[in-house]
């Protein structure tokens, strides 16, 4: 087991586990369109699949929030 | 110009404040903010602005309001059924302080009049409901050099950032692109509590506040994000990102860009 800080909430998560695994383990909503940042750095689209969490990460979901007028 | 016994008065609870004082309540009284979008973001805030005495406030949207508009635009009333949401903004910002001089542009903004509409103003309040108007906000501000309010809402949820530039990543450095028509819902297709609109807008002219003033710790390269439902707020730190189409030391983006509007939302 790892302990990761998801969205400011810390959990235990098995290790080796890959970010697509923890988006769908969250679920995160429109995963198609989320930004993610691991330690405060952006993760790139492309490189999702191949990023592995390791002890101690720090993962933040961004997500597109329209809403105001209409 | 010293101020009038009434506006001792008016601004009092201000004053007495060491963050702001007669000092800062001058550069209040001297600041000019743009509010784009009279909607559920923009309705809280010009209230706020124009109650806390910013002498000049600039309000654009192209809408008349709406019955469903009044659950949570709490600037219109009953009343302002059908009237240009800019006019009925006007009268409300007005009647709580004739202070203040209030710009009403009545138009959606476009590529074409962005850099026009906030040349004159010291801060920019995104209040707008849509992607390509949020991300024209950001390139137009980011070209011009323009600080503003990044603010989002739906369901039960809310977030807002603040650029200011040279000091922090850009909307884009943050989302990059648009996400695709219909991708990502709209509040029209999920739904907002109205109370969301009070909450986060009232942040945005928190921020507005900050800035004119010169206090605090601004959102910059931080996103504040709200769960109403978790009842809990959540800072959530921001890099820049070195390669930003916009924002960079190389930008790949100098045009401003009409992105296409969801289909729903360009329907009344």
């Amino acid at each position: 087991m790892m302990i990761l800080t998801v969205a400011g909430k810390k959990k235990n998560y098995p290790e080796r586990l890959t970010l697509p695994a923890l988006i769908e383990q969250e679920a995160v909503e429109n995963p198609d369109y989320v930004t993610v940042t691991i330690n405060d750095a952006f993760v790139e689209r492309g490189d999702f699949a191949q990023t592995i969490l390791k002890d101690g990460d720090t993962v933040e979901f961004l997500y597109f929030m329209g809403g105001g007028t209409v | 110009m010293p101020f009038t016994n009434e506006q001792l008065e008016r601004y009092s609870r201000h004053i007495i404040l060491k963050e702001v004082g007669i000092k800062g309540q001058k550069k209040l009284l001297n600041a000019k903010v743009l509010i784009i979008g009279a909607g559920g973001l923009g309705a809280p805030a010009a209230l706020y602005l124009a109650a806390a005495g910013v002498g000049t406030i600039g309000i654009a949207d192209a809408d008349e309001v709406d019955l469903s508009n009044l659950q949570r635009q709490v600037i219109h009333t009953t009343a302002d059924l059908g009237k240009a949401k800019v006019k009925s903004a006007a009268e409300t910002m007005t009647a709580i302080n004739p202070d203040v001089k209030v710009n009403t542009y009545r138009t959606f903004v476009t590529s074409q009049n962005i850099m026009n509409l906030i040349a004159g103003y010291d801060f920019i309040l995104d209040g707008t409901d849509n992607f390509p108007a949020k991300f024209l906000i950001n390139d137009a501000c980011v070209m011009a050099k323009k600080p503003f309010s990044h603010a989002g809402i739906i369901r039960f949820r809310g977030q807002l950032m603040t650029y200011v530039p040279g000091q922090g990543p850009c909307y884009r450095c943050v989302f990059k692109n648009p996400p695709p028509k219909d991708a990502v819902p709209t509040c029209k297709q999920a739904g907002v509590i109205g109370a969301m609109g009070g909450v986060i807008g009232s942040l945005q002219a928190m921020e507005a506040i900050k800035y004119i003033i010169g206090q605090g710790k601004l959102l910059t390269g931080r996103l504040l994000t709200y769960d109403a439902l978790k009842m809990e707020f959540h800072t959530i730190k921001l890099p820049r990102d070195e390669h930003c189409a916009v924002c960079s030391a190389h930008p790949t983006i100098t045009k401003l860009i009409d992105y296409e509007q969801a289909e729903c939302d360009m329907k009344k």
